[in-house]
């Protein structure tokens, strides 16, 4: 594997909260164009690591590589730039409660320094951003009066308004009924398969990264329709977390022929 | 023992942090300008009316209650000395204090821990903003600026308060009590009189945003951080103002 091409690489790494470790010696690599989907029983550190991943959490040992950089000992200052390329949907949306979705979609545009958008572009690509995500004529509202499902495409146009060549997903589906959540996983997909992104996504629910794993969203009809040889879905692999311990790496077919009852228990609940 | 003191230590450690960084931040870019304004209206404007109402009252139950020990040596014509001196030194600048500590220290520990618990902060981090620029130091120089300006307002509105105790209960003149009022206070007095709620400022706004950057656990953290915040930023005015009047008493005395 070229190292260059290798978006996101944890190396060994621990985290821990005042003394209590939420990430133990977790390795793993994202190569560029790459599909990642953790899973893993709440409180089993899937947040944690994309947090991690972020410079959000600093670990207590190990080594994050972002785009080839060693971001642990980096100040805020230096992860700032580097944050401006990667996308983040946090869990809930985290949409800033007392600014109308234009300007949460605005804020990473306005706010990070090494986009600093003017002005005009910024209402364009906002704009761009919502009807990305079906939403643009809820500019002027505030968070509170759009739907669950809403607000999550919402901070799916927030987190994606830059075109971040890598994006994270906390639990994008989580607390939505079945029918939002395929709107929502075929937005990411959508935003995946027409940039290219590098994609990671915690999720509760198998048929989320199923539908990651084995279809692909096509330009022209607007739909998801199954990867075929010819057109395949990037290759995506499943990352198993329980205690902070990564368990499980692989396939979707190795994940079904997994013996480990605690994977399997995530194939059968939602298969 | 020794684990016992370690998260008390722990938290002044990054209390004192937290303080630094936001001190430090008003002379870097970005400043959030419209931030600073729209504190400065929710704490400065937003408290006056309260701020008034204490003043007056605590000038009024003043006057009344230093009239009835004056009476003892046939001195009741010098209650606006009495008044005068406790609001200016002591009586404005805590009572203003502390009800901003009730009012905005609450405010500003369950509004950053709101955000706080909904990963708003985090958010915030992520899209490229520092909120310790972006939300502790606008609320720090807000305070900073409006509560001396809360303060002599408090005082004024308590000597006035005194001035109807003494007109309409004690029979003074109003010459003589506002001669008296004015007579009394000296450099010494009013410069403690400002140098303490500025003081008090940093107090209040840093342990409110503390309290609300450091929420963990749901709605109920939020709760539990906004109670603490106000009780140690009441608890630090009593503490700062006996620490700033023991310097400048010390100062008159020798």
């Amino acid at each position: 594997m070229n190292g260059d091409e290798t978006i996101l690489r944890f190396e060994g790494v621990t985290v821990e909260f005042a003394g209590v470790p939420a990430l133990k010696r977790v390795s793993f690599s994202v190569p560029k164009g790459e599909t990642r989907v953790l899973f893993g029983e709440a409180g089993s550190g899937k947040t944690v690591a994309l947090k991690t991943a972020l410079g959000l959490i600093r670990p207590v040992e190990g080594e994050v590589y972002l785009f080839g950089r060693e971001i642990t000992r980096l100040s805020e200052e230096e992860l700032f730039d580097l944050r401006s390329q990667v996308g983040m949907l946090f869990q809930e949306g985290a949409l800033f409660d007392s600014l109308t979705i234009e300007e949460n979609v605005a804020y990473p545009l306005i706010n990070q320094k090494s986009i600093h958008a003017p002005p005009e572009e910024v209402a364009r690509r906002v704009r761009e951003a919502l009807s990305f995500v079906e939403l643009e004529h809820t500019l002027e509202k505030y968070p509170s009066e759009l739907s669950g499902g809403m607000r999550r495409r919402v901070a799916i146009a927030r987190a994606v308004v830059t075109e971040p060549p890598l994006v994270l997903y906390d639990s994008p589906t989580a607390g939505l009924d079945p029918i939002t959540s395929t709107t929502i996983c075929a937005l990411i997909m959508k935003n995946r398969d027409l940039r290219h992104t590098t994609t990671l996504l915690v999720t509760h629910r198998y048929q989320n990264g199923n539908l990651l794993a084995n279809y692909r969203y096509d330009e022209a009809s607007g739909k998801l329709v199954p990867a075929t040889p010819d057109r395949p879905a990037p290759r995506t692999i499943f990352l198993g977390f329980r205690g902070g311990e990564l368990v499980f790496e692989g396939t979707q077919t190795e994940m079904e022929a997994s013996s480990d009852p605690y994977v399997g228990k995530f194939v059968k609940h939602n298969g | 023992m020794l684990d016992f003191a370690k998260g008390p230590i722990l938290a002044i450690q990054e209390f004192f942090i937290l303080a630094g960084q936001a001190v430090r931040n008003v002379f870097r870019r970005p400043h959030y300008g419209a931030d600073i304004a729209l504190q400065m209206d929710t704490i400065g404007f937003g408290s006056l009316p309260i701020v008034i109402l204490t003043g007056f009252f605590s000038g009024a139950v003043m006057a009344l209650q230093m009239s009835r020990a004056l009476a003892q040596y046939g001195q009741v014509g010098r209650t606006g000395t009495v008044v005068s001196i406790t609001l200016v030194r002591e009586l404005g600048p805590v009572l203003t204090a502390l009800m901003v500590a009730g009012r905005n220290a609450s405010g500003m520990a369950s509004e950053i821990g709101s955000m706080k618990v909904t990963e708003q902060i985090d958010a915030m981090r992520a899209l490229g903003t520092d909120p310790i620029q972006k939300l502790v130091t606008p609320r720090m120089i807000a305070t900073a600026v409006v509560l001396p300006l809360l303060t002599i307002i408090a005082d004024f509105t308590g000597m006035f308060g005194g001035f109807i105790v003494a007109y309409y209960l004690l029979n003074l003149t109003p010459a003589q009590y506002w001669h008296t009022v004015w007579t009394a206070l000296e450099w010494n007095d009013v410069s403690q009189g400002l140098l303490k709620p500025f003081v008090f400022s940093f107090a209040i706004s840093l342990v409110g945003c503390y309290y609300g950057l450091q929420t963990t656990g749901g709605t109920q953290g939020v709760g539990r951080a906004t109670t603490q915040a106000v009780v140690v930023a009441s608890v630090l005015v009593f503490v700062l103002t006996f620490f700033i009047t023991k310097i400048f008493v010390g100062n008159v005395v020798s």
